[in-house]
């Protein structure tokens, strides 16, 4: 036992099967996080029936996709139809191979981490417009076009605002990145005196572009393409579809917050007595706030079950909360919490723009990939090279 | 470590590729087919390119791999909105078609 | 032992996506075999410890020139062509060329084979860094001139290729 536990493959395999596993569990999670909160911004409820305030839906929509039909179009390019949606998911879960979840909690740390993510998301594109060509249809076949012309444009801005960053950090490996902010002891985002906030949004906006999210949802824009690329896509290959999107939206975001906001840091990594109530206070008082909350959410419910549900939820809460005041445990979780506190912060900002932009016409979208995120991209590594090095030699 | 695979296995893998990109070059009609050909051809290159830097263990060879690389992404640009205007013009994109120097 | 067999591997991907991408009538599917291919070739690259170019091909090869080709296939209308013949017609000259450039390729492999002995290099660890600072510092310190002309290069290919896809007035 004690050997399987000291092999050097133990964590990345043990990561990888974690990955695949619960992965699913939680792109249906976000999903329905996105439900509520966008039906919180229209003044609606969103899903309440499954569940204490829907909680249990994901695990009803997952249980109605796996037992749909499964189509295929008559004319279809059988083997690239069948393909498609395989080669999106595939490329978007293994981009979870390079990411620092906490500093020993990753699958591999390769030293170009960033450009495998860069090349998994390239390859992701392809995904998208086979999937459209072979459905052979009219809509999904505009839809893959689009969506490809509109994939290279803003690469060229990812990229572009990705450089900053790389040059701060001066190594393109994932942990790299993070151990050189701790060193600096300053989020990137917050370094030249707060110019990385330009490429920042650079990479925000190019990111959700990439994803094919609202307001630059063009590529699957239902009120002219019914549903884009995936029009013919029922069933389990539609849901691997909507896997790989949200796998990609969890993606971008984590490499937005490892790049710019820190990784697994807390906030100020340097400054000591800061230890205590960031590392334990906070933590600790979110989870029991919450848990605290959901208890008062209780008399609220009707039925009974739901009720048990909601208690046992509210009763996980506060143990987690707990856990957090032990310190060994504390060591252990803290970085796993800041990271995905940091990813929730910045999906919810996704999904907040999606609640309230409208989309952009084609060809704003591709005037604002060309003509603003592009030379705004350069700019930005211009100035923030400049800075750095001025920074760095302060007679230069 | 010393690589367990020789160089001229690397070389003669080459080779082949680069063979295969010379028959789909002269064989198939399709222009498109033929401009991946050339392609084909250039990997084959920055194989041997990329083999013999490992041997030597020098980065030159990677340097020229990487020009090759940006050279084949100009070509690409510039050669399918050739495609295009050909396709445009004469709605074909068979090679023994696309025979007369104007339109 | 497991180097070889990826070799292995990564030449069954390279040759077959290969033969398969100029057997195959449809276009889209020549692209695809062709993307297996190149994919075959960035494996091979990492076994030769090329990680950079390994991430460099795959973003520029296939994330880049494969979508415009698939895209520019998508836009040009090829159902007709791939029920027609697919070769062209003086093959035998096509035939003679492709021996004759064979031929030549077994001959120089078979009589120089001496020549690819290379003395073994001084085991030295390898430099601090990676694979990819290496490349850049070599880049733009003794390639610097080479860069800044292929970065021209690119500008022009930028301007050209959107002077000809422009629509005549």
């Amino acid at each position: 036992m004690e050997t399987v536990l000291q092999h050097p493959l133990f964590i990345p395999i043990l990561m990888t099967l974690i990955i695949i596993g619960v992965f699913p569990l939680l792109a249906g999670y976000l999903v329905l996080v996105e439900r509520k909160v966008l039906a919180d911004f229209q003044v609606r409820l969103g899903p309440m029936r499954v569940g204490p305030h829907g909680f249990l839906q994901p695990i009803a929509d997952a249980l109605k996709l796996f037992l749909k039909e499964d189509i295929l179009p008559s004319e279809a390019d059988r083997a690239i139809f069948w393909m498609a949606p395989v080669i999106s998911t595939f490329t978007a879960l293994s981009a979870f191979a390079v990411i620092p979840f906490a500093p020993s909690l990753y699958v591999a740390d390769v030293n170009v981490g960033l450009l495998v993510i860069s090349a998994t998301s390239a390859v992701g594109i392809l995904g998208i417009i086979l999937g459209g060509w072979a459905s052979n249809s009219h809509y999904p076949l505009l839809g893959g076009l689009r969506s490809a012309a509109q994939l290279v444009s803003y690469e060229v801005a990812l990229s572009l605002a990705l450089i900053s960053g790389v040059m701060m950090a001066g190594t393109l490996s994932m942990v790299g990145i993070v151990e050189a902010q701790r060193s600096r002891g300053v989020w990137f985002a917050f370094d030249n005196f707060g110019l990385m906030l330009v490429p920042f949004t650079v990479y925000v906006i190019s990111a959700i572009a990439e994803t094919n999210r609202a307001p630059f949802d063009l590529p699957e824009a239902e009120s002219e393409l019914v549903a884009g690329f995936h029009t013919e896509y029922s069933g389990f290959r539609w849901a691997l579809y909507f896997l790989a999107e949200y796998a990609n939206i969890f993606v971008v975001s984590s490499v937005a917050i490892t790049l710019f906001w820190g990784g697994w840091l807390r906030p100020f990594p340097n400054v000591g007595f800061l230890e205590v109530p960031l590392n334990y206070v906070f933590p600790a008082l979110l989870m029991l706030g919450s848990g605290a909350g959901s208890f008062l959410l209780l008399k609220n419910l009707k039925s009974s079950t739901q009720k048990a549900v909601l208690a046992a939820i509210a009763v996980v809460l506060i143990t987690t909360g707990l856990l957090f005041l032990i310190p060994a445990v504390n060591q252990a979780l803290i970085g796993l919490f800041w990271f995905f506190l940091k990813v929730a912060v910045m999906v919810y900002a996704l999904i907040w723009f999606r609640g309230t932009f409208p989309r952009f016409r084609y060809d704003q979208l591709m005037n604002i990939g060309w003509k603003y995120m592009i030379p705004i991209g350069m700019g930005a590594i211009l100035v923030n090279a400049v800075v750095g090095i001025a920074l760095a030699n302060p007679k230069f | 470590m010393m690589s367990s695979v020789p160089l001229s296995w690397y070389l003669i893998l080459s080779a082949i590729l680069f063979g295969l990109g010379i028959a789909g070059f002269l064989f198939r009609k399709n222009l498109i087919t033929v401009f991946m050909s050339i392609e084909l051809m250039l990997n084959a290159v920055n194989l041997s390119f990329v083999a013999f830097s490992y041997h030597l263990k020098q980065v030159d060879g990677h340097i020229f791999t990487f020009f090759v690389m940006v050279v084949a992404a100009a070509e690409a640009a510039v050669g399918l909105a050739i495609i295009l205007t050909v396709f445009k013009n004469r709605s074909t994109l068979e090679v023994d078609e696309v025979d007369s120097m104007k339109l | 032992m497991l180097e070889t067999a990826f070799f292995y591997l990564f030449a069954l991907l390279t040759l077959g996506g290969g033969v398969l991408m100029i057997t195959r009538r449809s276009a889209v599917h020549s692209a695809i075999w062709l993307i297996v291919s190149l994919m075959g070739v960035a494996g091979l690259y990492l076994l030769q410890q090329a990680e950079f170019l390994f991430a460099v091909q795959i973003i520029l090869y296939v994330g880049g020139i494969m979508v415009l080709f698939l895209f520019v296939i998508m836009l040009v209308n090829l159902d007709q062509a791939a029920k027609e013949r697919q070769f062209v017609k003086p093959w035998w000259v096509a035939l003679a060329v492709l021996l004759a450039i064979g031929g030549e390729f077994a001959y120089i492999l078979r009589t120089n084979t001496g020549a690819f002995r290379f003395a073994v290099p001084v085991e030295q660890p390898p430099p601090a860094g990676g694979n990819t600072e290496i490349l850049a510092d070599v880049l733009f310190s003794q390639y610097l001139l080479p860069f800044e002309i292929a970065s021209l290069l690119l500008l022009v290919a930028v301007v050209g290729s959107v002077i000809m896809a422009r629509k005549r007035a």
